[in-house]
Parts: C-alpha cells; sequence; structure tokens
C-alpha cells in the first residue's frame, strides 16, 4: 500500500480526535478575534470559543454558506491580513456575485500535501507522468491538481481543458500514466479517441483522478471498461480548499477525508440536526489547519454518508460515499427529488445505451412533466421504427421504476447533446416557478 | 441481396437536407429513399451508388448510421404487379418488415425494396417461385 504520509494518514483515531480538537479551539479562537462576521454569528447564538471543551461542540457553533462568502465578497471572512494572502481563486459565480477564497503560503503548501497523498493513493510516485486536465485559472482544480503532482515529483504535463485531440496526440507521445479531469471529460476523450482511431493500448494510462462533479460507480465502470484504468474519485470545494479534501484509496469503498486537515459532519439538510454515522445527508466540513480562509461548518450541499472504521487499506480518515448528488442539481418534480446520477444509473445499466443525456423539466398546465433527452448510439440504433420505440419504452419504463415518476423519453442524435469540456450540463428547468 | 443505408435523423428541420448534402458532395447517388418517422424521430432509409462510401461519409458527418439487407425485387409495371408477388410472399409465410419504391425500372419491371425478417428465407422463395431480384451490382449501377 502506497501511503504519502503514513504517519498522518494511518493515525489512530484517538490522536486523530485530539489533534482535531487541538486544531478546532485553536481556529475558533482566530476567527472569533479576526473575522467580524464570525464573531457576530456566534454571539448571535451565545458562543463563546472556550464553549468548545469537546469534539461534540463543534454542533453548537453556527453553519457557513455559500451565501456567507457572498455577503462577505470579496475578502470579508479571511483571517489574515491581504499582506499574508498569496493567492485568489474565485468560482465562475453565474448567478449573483462569485465566491472568492484566499491561500496563505502555508495553505498552499497545505493543498499540496493533500494533492500529493491522492495522486499518491492512486499510484503515482515520482516517476509518473501526469497529464492534469483540469482547468487552470480561477478554477481551484488545474493549479491545485499541478501542485500536488509536482510536490510527489512526478512529470506534469499542464494542458488544462480543451483541444481534446492535441490533449490525446500529448497523452500518446508522452506516455501519460495518470490524467486528471473530470469524470465527463475523461468519456469525451474517450470518444475523441475512437474518432482518431486511437486505442487504450496504444497509451500508457494506468489510473485517473477524476472529480468537480458527482459521477456515479456505473460511469466508473464504464470509463475504466472503456478506458482501460483504475479511476478514482477525488473530492473537493474551493470554499474549503479546493481538490484533495477526500480521495479513494484503491480499495474504492468510500473517500478518505483529510481529517487532520478536515472535520466532517453529517446533517439532515431541512432540520441541520447532525445525524448519526452511516445515515444519508448533507455533508458539512469545518477546516482546521486554514490560515487565510478559515471556514466553519460549510454546508456542501452534496450528499453522502460517513463511515469511520478503518478501512482495509490500513488509513483511519473517515470515509464519505460517493457524492450521490448535489441538492443544487436536484429537481423537485411532483413532490419528487431527482438526481442526474439515478437518470445516469439507469441509462448504463441498459446494454448499447451511452450515458449522454439531459433532463428537461417543463409545466404544462399546471403539472411538470419530465422529459429525458438519451443519444441514439449506432450499437442501439435500427433501421426500424417498431424497435427503436421499444428501446424509448423500455428506457421511460426503467427511469420510471427508478424515479418513482413518469418520464418522456425523448431519442435524440449522438453528439447533440451539449458536452462541455468541463462540467456536463444536465438538467434543463423550464419551469417559472 | 443488397446494402441499405439506414440514418437516425431527429424531427428537426434541415437535417434530412443535410444528409443529402453530405452524399452530393461526396459524388454518391440516391437511387431509393424513405423515411419512417414518429412525432420525435424519422428513420431515413437509402439504396446508394456506393453504401461503403455512403457509411463512412455519414459516420463522419457525426449520424447514426447503420447497413441493413434488403432485397430489390422485380415487380411487373402493371395493375396487380405487386399484388401477385405479395401474395406469394404471405402464402409462404414470408415477414415483411417494410418496403418501398427503388426510383427506377429494370426493363418493364418495377423495383421495390424489401427489408424481410429471414433474407435467406425469402432468396430461396423467391428462386422456387419465380419472382425475379436483382444483385448487388446492378441494381447500385441502375
Ligand atoms: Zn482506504
Amino acid at each position: 500500500m502506497n501511503y504519502w504520509d503514513k504517519e498522518k494518514e494511518c493515525m489512530p483515531r484517538e490522536y486523530l480526535e485530539k489533534l482535531q480538537l487541538r486544531r478546532l479551539q485553536e481556529t475558533i479562537y482566530r476567527v472569533y478575534a479576526f473575522v467580524p462576521a464570525y464573531r457576530e454569528k456566534m454571539e448571535a447564538l451565545g458562543v463563546k470559543p472556550e464553549d468548545i471543551r469537546r469534539l461534540e461542540d463543534l454542533k453548537l457553533l453556527p453553519f457557513t454558506t455559500k451565501q456567507d462568502l457572498r455577503d462577505n465578497y470579496p475578502f470579508g471572512l479571511f483571517a489574515v491580513p491581504m499582506s499574508e494572502v498569496v493567492r485568489i481563486h474565485s468560482s465562475s459565480g453565474t448567478t449573483g456575485k462569485p465566491t472568492v477564497v484566499g491561500y496563505t503560503s502555508k495553505d498552499i503548501d497545505t493543498w499540496a500535501e493533500l494533492m500529493a497523498r491522492s495522486l499518491y493513493s492512486a499510484g503515482a510516485s515520482r516517476y509518473s507522468v501526469i497529464q492534469n486536465s483540469y482547468g487552470y485559472g480561477l478554477f481551484t482544480g488545474g493549479l491545485g491538481a499541478h501542485y500536488g503532482a509536482e510536490k510527489i515529483g512526478a512529470s506534469v504535463i499542464p494542458t488544462s481543458g480543451g483541444n481534446t485531440k492535441r490533449q490525446i496526440m500529448l497523452m500518446q507521445d508522452f506516455g501519460t500514466n495518470i490524467l486528471t479531469c473530470t469524470p465527463s471529460y475523461a468519456l469525451f476523450m474517450h470518444e475523441v479517441m475512437q474518432e482518431m482511431g486511437i486505442k487504450p493500448s496504444d497509451l500508457k494510462l494506468k489510473a485517473g483522478v477524476f472529480g468537480a462533479e458527482p459521477w456515479s460507480e456505473n460511469m466508473r465502470r464504464e470509463i475504466e471498461g472503456k478506458l482501460e484504468i483504475d479511476a478514482y474519485d477525488i473530492y473537493g470545494l474551493s470554499e474549503i480548499i479546493g481538490p484533495g479534501v477526500a480521495i479513494e484509496c484503491p480499495r474504492k469503498n468510500g473517500l478518505h477525508i483529510a481529517e487532520d486537515h478536515f472535520i466532517p459532519e453529517i446533517i439532515d439538510p431541512e432540520t441541520c440536526e447532525v445525524l448519526p454515522e452511516g445515515t444519508p445527508g448533507e455533508l458539512v466540513l469545518t477546516t482546521v489547519t486554514k490560515e487565510a480562509l478559515p471556514i466553519i461548518r460549510y454546508r456542501t450541499r452534496d450528499l453522502s454518508t460517513l463511515n469511520r472504521s478503518v478501512c482495509e487499506c490500513g488509513r483511519t480518515h473517515a470515509r464519505m460515499a460517493k457524492v450521490l448528488g448535489r441538492s443544487d442539481d436536484m429537481v423537485i418534480i411532483r413532490g419528487v427529488n431527482v438526481f442526474p446520477s439515478m437518470v445516469e444509473s439507469v441509462l448504463l445499466n441498459i446494454p448499447g445505451v451511452e450515458p449522454h443525456y439531459l433532463l428537461v423539466v417543463d409545466r404544462r398546465g399546471n403539472l411538470d412533466e419530465l422529459e429525458v433527452y438519451v443519444e441514439v448510439s449506432e450499437s442501439v440504433f435500427s433501421d426500424e421504427v417498431r424497435k427503436m420505440e421499444r428501446l424509448g419504452l423500455q428506457i421511460g419504463k426503467e427511469l420510471e421504476s427508478a424515479l418513482g415518476i413518469a418520464v418522456r423519453v425523448r431519442l435524440v442524435e449522438p453528439k447533440t447533446l451539449e458536452r462541455s469540456e468541463g462540467k456536463a450540463k444536465r438538467v434543463i428547468d423550464k419551469r417559472n416557478i | 441481396m443488397a446494402k441499405q443505408i439506414s440514418v437516425f435523423l431527429e424531427n428537426k428541420v434541415g437535417r434530412l437536407a443535410h444528409v443529402t448534402r453530405v452524399l452530393g458532395e461526396a459524388g454518391i447517388n440516391i437511387r431509393a429513399l424513405s423515411i419512417a418517422d414518429t412525432s420525435d424521430f424519422g428513420i431515413l432509409r437509402l439504396i446508394v451508388s456506393d453504401p461503403a462510401k455512403a457509411y463512412q461519409v455519414l459516420k463522419d458527418a457525426r449520424f447514426t448510421v447503420s447497413e441493413t439487407e434488403v432485397i430489390a425485387v422485380q415487380v411487373p409495371d402493371s395493375p396487380g404487379g405487386l399484388a401477385s408477388v405479395l401474395e406469394r410472399m404471405t402464402e409462404q409465410e414470408l415477414s415483411i418488415e417494410y418496403l418501398y419504391a427503388f426510383l427506377g425500372t429494370r426493363g418493364d419491371d418495377a423495383l421495390v425494396i424489401f427489408k424481410v425478417e429471414d433474407i435467406a428465407k425469402a432468396r430461396k422463395i423467391f428462386n422456387e417461385k419465380g419472382i425475379k431480384f436483382l444483385d448487388e451490382s446492378t441494381l447500385y449501377k441502375l
């Protein structure tokens, strides 16, 4: 088993929790002293830093949401003077103000350590050639993965996203071993490889570290089968630090959260109560080593579960289940919660059907309707209308039983659904609610 | 026997025009054509002068394409001509998936493209019953 930092990654829980408590207390004193917004929220709840005596006292503290970052745009939540900030990243901010995050040089180093751990867990070493196809720039994916790969001493190819044909040419010529990008981009790359007549056996690719969007076990099987690699899920969000918050180990049975830097909780998104271990709910994260932007109880909107038992790989850090979906992506149709990932799982279980789809929600009269666009690949195409109609009905029936609502399936030509080189757009909500 | 090119088309403006343009630019002649459509999509079936090339250029243009085996049957170009052929096929329990007319003739005969369930059986029956059908190379050159 490969550990980047065995002492930390396999630390007995008893010591790990002592470390977490000490770091949490220090963080709370710091935000109380230096971040007015946190002090006000704590005062409103009547909580003082000295009230945090045990790890369980975390639940006394206020939550932080994306809105808090917007309200304090751009630097209001920073806990250090700007002279200490060496990097600023920002979300795209499609609605309203973007969210801004800052890093001290120690934060950048922590982040690189976490990414090094993550890439190492996926089999990287100083001999690896790592192709980093996460976008470089304001988005944390590109630079985050880059620094971690360099920290390991691997050879990094900073291709960023886009120009897929050239990426594949470089992958072949430079002998890339590990690919880092979004899972949908990995599948897109495979499509382009096919068009170029390049087979997985023409490449030296062994593993991929895929994140920045939720993806299912089925999609893992598909990527692993098509690209003939091991596909690892990596989790992170810029508000916490960026990619590297959690990473799968070779057991692929949950993502180890770097608990020496972050404390995870699972809450009921409605009542905000902390849920017992193993119960699905919204992941909440608290940073305990971040300097520039400490974040207390951040509501990630990602749905998962926690497992604190020691993993077969030897790591003691809690494992979060693969994200089941984002509550932002979730659409409520006739009172039923629908996640794009559920549609994907159904499609991948129908032989020959590609997991390229789009959910279109509309309201006709007073009734919400869900239409799912599914691409017709050559393997399911028939020259007989009857067979094609039967395929549409079959997909519709399976979607209905999985989602619990009526679904109209529309068969569309391949590659007509938007296949962005970053995150795939999966839902169009036409309802004016 | 003949190869038909089948293309999946969304019911969107300009898709059929696009297919014919792609074929035209590749110097491929359309010899017969039929569209089966539903409210959402259509299936275009083509007999062309060069099926292998047509398959490739349409695939390159990112259409979903497949090749299907069909039979080009010679039907007397007179009232009841098609009926007599169909009756003989029905007698032999040869099930027909679909059929459409070819844009050309062979001597005095009209030509009809048949997609049948069992192509080997069809061949045998046609030979026994004296129903004439064209071989591939003759058909593409018509
Ligand atoms: Zn593990």
